[in-house]
């Protein structure tokens, strides 16, 4: 299968009529491993949410196709903060979560949808883990775990949001080694990170975003001593007094 | 001993009434205080039961203690209530609880204001502290029949709503119609608590929603779990209280509520989860 056509267009996306995106245009081909860096507050949160469609844009346009014409399937992996971890449920219910775009509200899951889930928690090396609470997750073996509900969710466009925060180097490898099989089996995947070590060694395409597009394209250029200067300086407030922006508007 | 268990029940037909109603009420409310606790929305069901009051005493003013009028009025008034909530939750980012305790201090004042206009102290004590030994055919009817209606109607909400609590963002990104089924499930609620208010009046209707839910989180460490071990503690309690309520000619309601008190109060100490003595009695560790 190959993944889906990332294509952004003139996109301005705001907090309080503030710019956090300004006037981005990018296109993630199919298939491609993109890499988002960029300072805090440089709008790549909200540039994941904006495609994933939580945060409505005020311009421009997000456009997602398949090479051959048919419905894509989109997943997004937020940082954890919005999750409530001491809710009672079980590691198994949360990975058939995954489900939740073919099942719904009231069908139930076939055994095949289990032995699915199974492998899901196994691949991610939480096997044997199905029965147990999440509250008795620590946070890195509760990010397997979302990346077991993305495996199951088998979406084209997979976006995630600081994949690698707060775990440690074994679990970083071993989500790394998921998110490779993904690219490998021609999905698009699109991962905000903060590690250019990683991003160097691992992603082929990179965004460096600072409000606006810094620099796009393959990882070493964009990743210039240059260019990283440029994102530094971008001002981390918003200038209060800003005047309505007069910039390209949207084709 | 067997006699004291059962005979008032089979002695005295109020008794069954009472116990019949309890029942059906400690089957269909307790799930719901589970999702209202695992939500952080405790407050809600308080603001709810409230909220119903001057509905209720509106009621009472057109038509007197008749069931029917009193319903009518509490849905009415407990729905507005609802949807008033859900706004306030929404425009203060879900730091509403000040505006919520505003919210029910003033439903409750202008509730007993109405009754006050036309009724006596009796009237006005049978909508604050209801009168479970009094439930007639009516009442019995609508506790009956909101348990009939919220038991499958949550069995079909149960995983979008439980969804939601856990990972919001999640369901939204999944098109799981949030807003839809929280709408469902808080009428489910005011149901719940007008059929609470005929036995247990308005000041009491969410104890047996809120003390089972509460008292059940030391049971069950998974969501259907807590449901059945919430439903068994009310149905418990409504069964005790009833019966301590008419071997010690203790007022009903409050009996029942006590009851269901000290099963949270036992839960904290006994339950296996985060009880207590559990934390006390330090078992030795395991090897791996």
């Amino acid at each position: 299968m190959r993944g889906p056509e990332l294509r952004i267009e003139h996109l301005t996306a705001t907090h309080r009529r503030h710019p956090a995106v300004h006037h981005l245009t990018a296109r993630f081909a199919p298939g491609s491993l993109t890499a988002i860096v960029g300072p805090n507050g440089a709008g790549k949160t909200t540039l994941l949410r904006a495609v994933a469609g939580l945060h409505r844009p005020d311009e421009g346009r997000i456009a997602v196709t398949h090479p051959e014409g048919r419905p894509c399937r989109l997943a997004l992996l937020p940082q954890q903060a919005g999750m409530d971890r001491t809710f009672p449920i079980l590691c198994r219910d949360v990975v058939l979560q995954g489900l939740w775009s073919r099942l719904g509200p009231f069908r139930g899951a076939s055994a095949e949808d289990r032995a699915r889930a199974s492998a899901a928690l196994e691949a991610v090396g939480l096997g044997g883990f199905g029965q147990r609470p999440v509250a008795d997750m620590s946070a890195g073996q509760f990010q397997r775990l979302l990346f077991a509900r993305l495996l199951v969710q088998d979406a084209d466009l997979i976006l995630l949001d600081e994949p690698f925060n707060a775990v440690d180097a074994r679990t970083a490898a071993d989500l790394l080694a998921v998110l490779k099989r993904w690219h490998g089996e021609g999905r698009t995947v699109v991962a905000v990170l903060h590690d250019l070590d990683l991003v160097r060694a691992e992603f082929p395409d990179c965004l460096l975003l600072a409000r606006e597009k810094v620099a796009f394209g393959p990882t070493a250029e964009v990743l210039s001593a240059a260019n990283r200067l440029k994102a530094r300086m971008m001002a981390e407030a918003w200038d209060e007094d800003a005047a309505i922006c007069a910039g390209p508007k949207a084709a | 001993m067997l006699e004291a268990l059962l005979g008032p029940f089979v002695e005295f037909g109020f008794m069954r009434r009472a116990l019949v109603g309890c029942v059906a009420l400690a089957v269909a409310a307790p799930p719901l205080g589970v999702l209202l606790m695992l939500r952080r929305t405790s407050l809600t069901a308080e603001v709810l039961a409230h909220g119903v009051t001057p509905g209720i005493a509106a009621g009472f003013l057109v038509a007197g203690l008749s069931v029917p009028a009193m319903s009518l009025g509490g849905l009415v008034a407990g729905l507005l209530v609802a949807l008033g909530a859900g706004a306030l939750s929404r425009a203060t980012g879900g730091r509403e609880d000040a505006a919520l305790t505003a919210l029910y201090l003033i439903a409750l004042a202008l509730g007993v204001t109405l009754v006050s206009l036309r009724g006596d102290t009796g009237d006005l004590t049978h909508l604050l502290f209801g009168q479970v030994l009094g439930v007639d055919d009516a009442a019995l009817l609508l506790m009956a029949g909101v348990a009939t209606i919220t038991l499958p109607a949550l069995a079909l909400a149960w995983r979008p709503l439980a969804l939601e609590t856990f990972d919001p963002a999640f369901a939204r990104a999944e098109g799981a119609q949030g807003a839809l089924w929280h709408m469902l499930f808080l009428t489910l609620v005011v149901l719940n608590v007008l059929a609470a208010f005929q036995a247990m009046g308005t000041l009491m209707a969410v104890g047996l929603m809120m003390l089972p839910a509460v008292a059940a989180r030391h049971w069950a460490r998974e969501l259907s779990g807590l449901a059945y071990a919430a439903v068994a503690i009310a149905a418990a309690s409504a069964f005790a209280g009833l019966l301590a309520s008419y071997h010690l000619d203790l007022p009903s309601g409050p009996a029942i509520v006590l009851t269901a008190g000290l099963a949270w109060a036992v839960s904290v100490v006994a339950g296996p989860v985060d009880g207590l003595a559990a934390r006390l009695l330090r078992r030795p560790h395991l090897a791996g």
